[in-house]
């Protein structure tokens, strides 16, 4: 079936009116031997059939709701979402709006965005937010591109710690590939025990940013004020990857002295979706608004004295500044972006910090449970946040075949990026997961490692 | 249109002044971008620059445009206040709003106030 | 003319619509309260570790819910009237989609999960793949890239790989006509490379001649649109492709307006190397207010192997009794990774999936032929009032001027004014090559009556400028919102809003 309106009589009275016979001549400019091609494509389905075969596709796949118990995060976090959230992307004011170029009739999507500003500011604690990016990979990536153009080029060495996520760090290596830069440090080989100070020696004057990640891949948290001011004695940048759920117990990035803040705003309320659409959030100092990519939403009047909001500084942007823009980025992740914004207006300051603590009493819990048992092990003794690596005492693969035949989802495989990480798992503890499912996640694993 | 008859003009709409070997953006470039927010000058004192090379970059609110210099020289000055300013570029280019100095500044292409007035309003059609 | 500059500006305070949710914040409320914790507690880390405050605003559930119904009012959308933004493709969303990408099965998998268990997810990326390929006639398609802007930057990182593999290093400069969208120059800045502009001659042609003097041993290659951002299908298509692959260039296809071609010809066969597809415009995925897009890119077989990596394959076959094992496969000289995980699949490959198969190959011609029917049709019946400078047969849109002769109305004026009556405007001021450009693109979704209706009220503005000009400089006046202070915004730059000071001292 198709959605389209026009009947028979009404399609041949505008015909008449183009002066054309047929649909088919308005398509003469067309080469002719390769005009009208058959698609060799199935023949079309109903609504009922469609929903059969979708319905039919999704049941093929166990999901961490109804099929299987989850430990599984690195990047992507299985969060509760409260009911309201969808309600509202269901709106179709919202979400059969296109970008707000008309203020006038676009207030809604327009102050959506500022709050979501406001409120990604607030959380990371720093000055400005732009509207988003498409994820936190890539906002990390536009993070190397501000650094660069604030230099002009001029400083050749990104330093990025080997402790960012490892699909971070591979988007940065594509983005830069025509740039005149050197990534520094984003080595699978290194000593991943050494605290996060030791970059210091890898800074010098020729470094435009420094990346590191908070909590870092492995779920560690540090406080990097030192590194921070060793950065900046060097006249670099400092971009910090932050969870957004951390920062609701943890320190901020900006109170540390952060120049950017990037990370994923899937935790806020956005379904994993088998990995996207996500959001990229991007913070900033005021100072590099103008080098930041992306759009943003800023306050004003309308002639008639209303407070209102409007897309601003579009200058910078690739429309008008074409091949002089710091960035090609064109749309942002509006409707995402929207979704986090619900989602933090609903746990508000409370609520938030709530779920960070659960998460943290659970992964915690977890990992003084799991430690126990023989021949599996903590890796690091730092303090972590709802992610920890474990050391057991075969391949993780087998691990994991032994609890999926249990229903459970175990940790994600180190040792598929980091050598040295052979029989190492990385396990997430959210709020989804009860006393319960821990429990069961330390019996079974306790029978894989005694087998 | 206002052009100065002691300034010298560039076909991109820059001025230079070879008395003083200061330069910057014309009553016609400011007026044509409009409402100026942001300036970036890409130069340092001390830096030699080439004319026709770029030493700054201006937004509007809803333009951009790369700018030139007049002349070539060494660098002698930049007006640090624009940036905290940039709508001096719109309100006196000719006087607060200059961008930079130069030091033994020969001119690059550039055409006289008449010409350049000329120039303006064969391009206003 | 830029006289109110320096004015200044009596200070007064602004009349507050909707309040912010700071704005709404109150001490104590909250809009959601999570259970209590079921394990033993394990003691914070040290307080120099953690925040103090976390200064987000408290709301109950049902202020939130107003809230955003309130703001969900000031928004024109799709569902609620015609919406002719050249350029956008803002078609009808059709609901269904939105209940098939909610699917539980869809919904909570996790992008790292073991293969085995996301079979469903793996088949519907694949089959995807499948039918972007057989459209477009590609020889392979990531589905990777974030949005059209992604899928481009895809797309040149490709064309230089390419390039590179060969050992031409020389080649970098990008060909690119003057009617393009502004994203095509930024992907070629993004790499370093040069942008040659190529002017339209006066058919909306690309200028063969141009073409033809730019053509040499450095060029990357040429990204165009087709049809181009005139609404117009490139008559010399053939020689276009011709002349930049004789000189080693590389053609990329630039997919926005592939609501035109579906089932009509395949740029694939037309001699495209690379292309992006928006599956936002043509396939239907909600413009979400400005994302999420998504942003896949086809190729031909050259240029496979520099695909980014993952892709969805077949790692093991099947045969009468089993299904084959659907799963990841890279590339051999994979240009990387361009996001984390692999795609915008719930919000994006699942709602397009079930677009194409809904329509089947007949439907998706059926959209293209009255995508450009309607566009025709709204071309004849304003081509009499608004002056059409390339006017021919166009294809999914075409550009107007917004101006009159001896008026000082514009573009603007007219497209604030059809917000009076109720339309969304059409894009303004692009491309760059027409004077005041209005862009139309109406889509195959709208019936003939909403375009009568449409051309009648832009016939009634070109009156209005004549007779009451005041009218349309004044414009909007029915809308909750007037014209903005877009002066003030960029130069006071308030771009975030916080709790109060004293908040809960009280």
């Amino acid at each position: 079936m198709t959605y389209i309106p026009t009947s028979p009589t009404e399609r041949d009275a505008m015909l008449e009116i183009i002066g054309v016979k047929s649909l088919d001549d308005l398509f003469e400019d067309v080469p002719a031997r390769h005009r009208f091609p058959m698609l060799n494509l199935p023949p079309a389905l109903t609504e009922m059939e469609a929903m059969n075969e979708l319905s039919g596709l999704a049941q093929a796949n166990e999901n961490v709701r109804n099929d299987l118990i989850s430990f599984l995060g690195a990047g992507m976090y299985n969060h509760y979402i409260p009911s309201v959230v969808d309600h509202i992307l269901r709106r179709g004011e919202f979400y059969t709006a296109y970008t707000p170029y008309q203020p006038e009739i676009s207030q809604g999507t327009l102050q959506a965005i500022f709050e979501y500003q406001s409120l990604m500011a607030t959380l990371t604690g720093m000055d400005v937010s732009n509207a988003s990016h498409y994820d936190g990979a890539t906002a990390t990536a536009e993070a190397v591109n501000l650094a660069y153009a604030q230099f002009r080029g001029k400083r050749k060495k990104v330093v990025v710690s080997p402790t960012v996520n490892p699909q971070y760090r591979a988007v940065i290596r594509t983005y830069v590939q025509g740039m005149d830069l050197e990534l520094v440090a984003d080595n699978a080989n290194a000593d991943l025990d050494s605290q996060p100070d030791e970059l210091t020696g890898l800074l010098d004057d020729n470094t435009s940013l420094l990346i590191v990640q908070y909590p870092d891949f492995f779920g560690r948290v540090y406080d990097y004020t030192k590194l921070i001011e060793a950065a900046h004695a060097k006249g670099a940048l400092v971009c910090v990857v932050a969870n957004p759920t951390a920062l609701a117990m943890f320190k901020t990035p900006g109170s540390m002295g952060a120049d950017i803040v990037v990370g994923d705003g899937q935790p806020l309320g956005i379904p994993m979706w088998y990995g996207g659409p996500s959001v990229g959030f991007f913070t900033t100092r005021k100072n590099f608004v103008h080098k930041m990519a992306g759009r943003l939403v800023g306050e004003t009047v309308d002639n008639r004295g209303q407070r209102a909001y409007v897309l601003t500084l579009t200058a910078r942007e690739q429309h008008i500044k074409r091949e002089r823009a710091t960035s090609n980025i064109c749309t942002n992740q509006g409707l995402i972006a929207l979704g986090t914004a619900v989602y933090l207006s609903l746990l508000g300051k409370k609520g938030l910090r709530q779920v960070a603590e659960l998460c943290y009493q659970k992964a915690h819990y977890a990992a003084a449970q799991l430690s126990q048992i023989d021949g599996i092990g903590l890796c690091f003794t730092d303090p972590f946040f709802h992610e920890f690596a474990l050391c057991v005492n075969r391949p993780v693969s087998e691990v994991n075949a032994h609890l999926l035949e249990h229903g459970i989802l175990g940790g994600y495989d180190l040792g598929q990026d980091y050598p040295a990480l052979k029989d190492h798992m990385l396990i997430a503890v959210t709020e989804m997961n009860s006393k319960e499912d821990i429990d069961m996640f330390v019996e079974v694993l306790s029978e894989v490692s005694h087998d | 249109m206002n052009a100065p008859a002691n300034l010298k003009y560039t076909k991109s709409d820059e001025w230079f002044d070879p008395a003083t070997g200061a330069m910057g953006i014309s009553d016609y470039a400011q007026s044509q971008l409009s409402d100026i927010v942001f300036v970036e000058i890409l130069v340092e004192e001390g830096d030699a620059v080439e004319a026709g090379k770029p030493i700054a970059s201006v937004e509007s609110v809803k333009a951009s445009a790369e700018i030139y210099a007049s002349a070539g020289g060494t660098i002698s000055a930049v007006n640090k206040d624009l940036s905290n300013k940039p709508e001096t570029l719109n309100s006196d280019p000719y006087g607060e709003g200059w961008m930079v100095k130069v030091d033994g500044g020969t001119a690059g292409e550039v055409m006289d106030s008449a010409a350049y007035e000329k120039y303006c309003e064969e391009r206003a059609h | 003319m830029t006289d109110a500059v320096m004015e200044p500006k009596v200070k007064t305070t602004p009349k507050i619509v909707e309040p912010t949710l700071f704005d709404l914040s109150s001490p104590g409320r909250t809009g959601v309260t999570m259970p209590a914790s079921d394990v033993p507690a394990t003691a914070l880390p040290p307080d120099d570790l953690l925040r103090s405050d976390l200064p987000l605003p408290e709301l109950a559930e049902v202020d939130v819910v107003r809230h955003y119904i309130h703001l969900s009012k000031f928004n024109y959308s799709v569902d609620s009237g015609f919406y002719p933004l050249g350029s956008c493709t803002m078609k009808y969303n059709p609901k269904i989609n939105e209940d098939t990408c909610r699917l539980p099965g869809f919904l909570h998998t996790h992008p790292l999960q073991p293969i085995e268990t996301v079979q469903g997810n793996l088949v519907l990326m694949f089959t995807l793949q499948e039918w972007l390929k057989e459209i477009a006639g590609f020889a392979a398609v990531t589905l990777q890239p974030a949005a059209g802007a992604h899928g481009e930057f895809t797309g040149v990182l490709m064309m230089r790989a390419y390039h590179k593999s060969r050992g031409d290093t020389k080649r970098m400069k990008m060909l690119i006509p003057d009617a393009a969208h502004g994203t095509n120059p930024a992907s070629v800045g993004m790499m370093g490379m040069s942008v040659v502009t190529i002017p339209s001659d006066e058919r909306g042609n690309v200028d063969l001649k141009a073409l033809e003097a730019a053509c040499d041993h450095t060029v990357v290659g040429m990204m165009l649109t087709n049809p181009n951002t005139l609404g117009l299908f490139d008559e010399n298509i053939e020689k276009v492709t011709e002349l930049v692959h004789g000189c080693g260039g590389l053609m990329y296809g630039d997919g926005a307006n592939l609501n035109a071609l579906l089932g009509i010809v395949r740029p694939g066969d037309l001699g495209f190397d690379v292309m992006h597809f928006n599956l936002h415009k043509t396939f239907s995925v909600p413009h979400g207010g400005g994302g999420p897009g998504v942003g896949p890119v086809g190729v031909a077989a050259h240029l496979a192997d520099f695909l980014p990596e993952p892709l969805v394959g077949i790692v093991e076959d099947g045969d009468e009794g089993t299904a084959p094992l659907y799963g990841f496969v890279k590339p051999t000289k994979s240009i990387g990774r361009m996001k984390a995980f692999h795609g915008h699949f719930g919000g994006g490959f699942v709602r397009s999936f079930t677009y194409i198969a809904m329509h089947g190959p007949d439907g998706l011609k059926d959209i293209s032929q009255y995508a450009v029917l309607n566009a025709n049709y709204l071309q004849a019946r304003l081509r009499d009032t608004y002056k059409v400078p390339y006017d021919r047969i166009c294809m999914h849109e075409f550009v107007a001027e917004g101006r009159f002769k001896g008026s000082n109305v514009r573009a603007l004026d007219i497209s604030k004014r059809l917000m009076d009556y109720n339309f969304h405007p059409p894009t303004n001021y692009f491309p760059l090559i027409v004077h005041e450009a209005l862009m139309i693109e109406p889509t195959e979704t709208e019936n003939k009556d909403t375009l009568d209706a449409f051309a009648e009220a832009m016939i009634k503005i070109a009156e209005e400028s004549k007779s009451q000009p005041e009218l349309l400089h004044n414009a909007p006046s029915t809308t909750q919102f007037g014209r903005m202070d877009e002066v003030k915004a960029a130069r006071e730059l308030v771009l975030c809003c916080w709790l109060p000071d004293n908040y809960g001292s009280e």
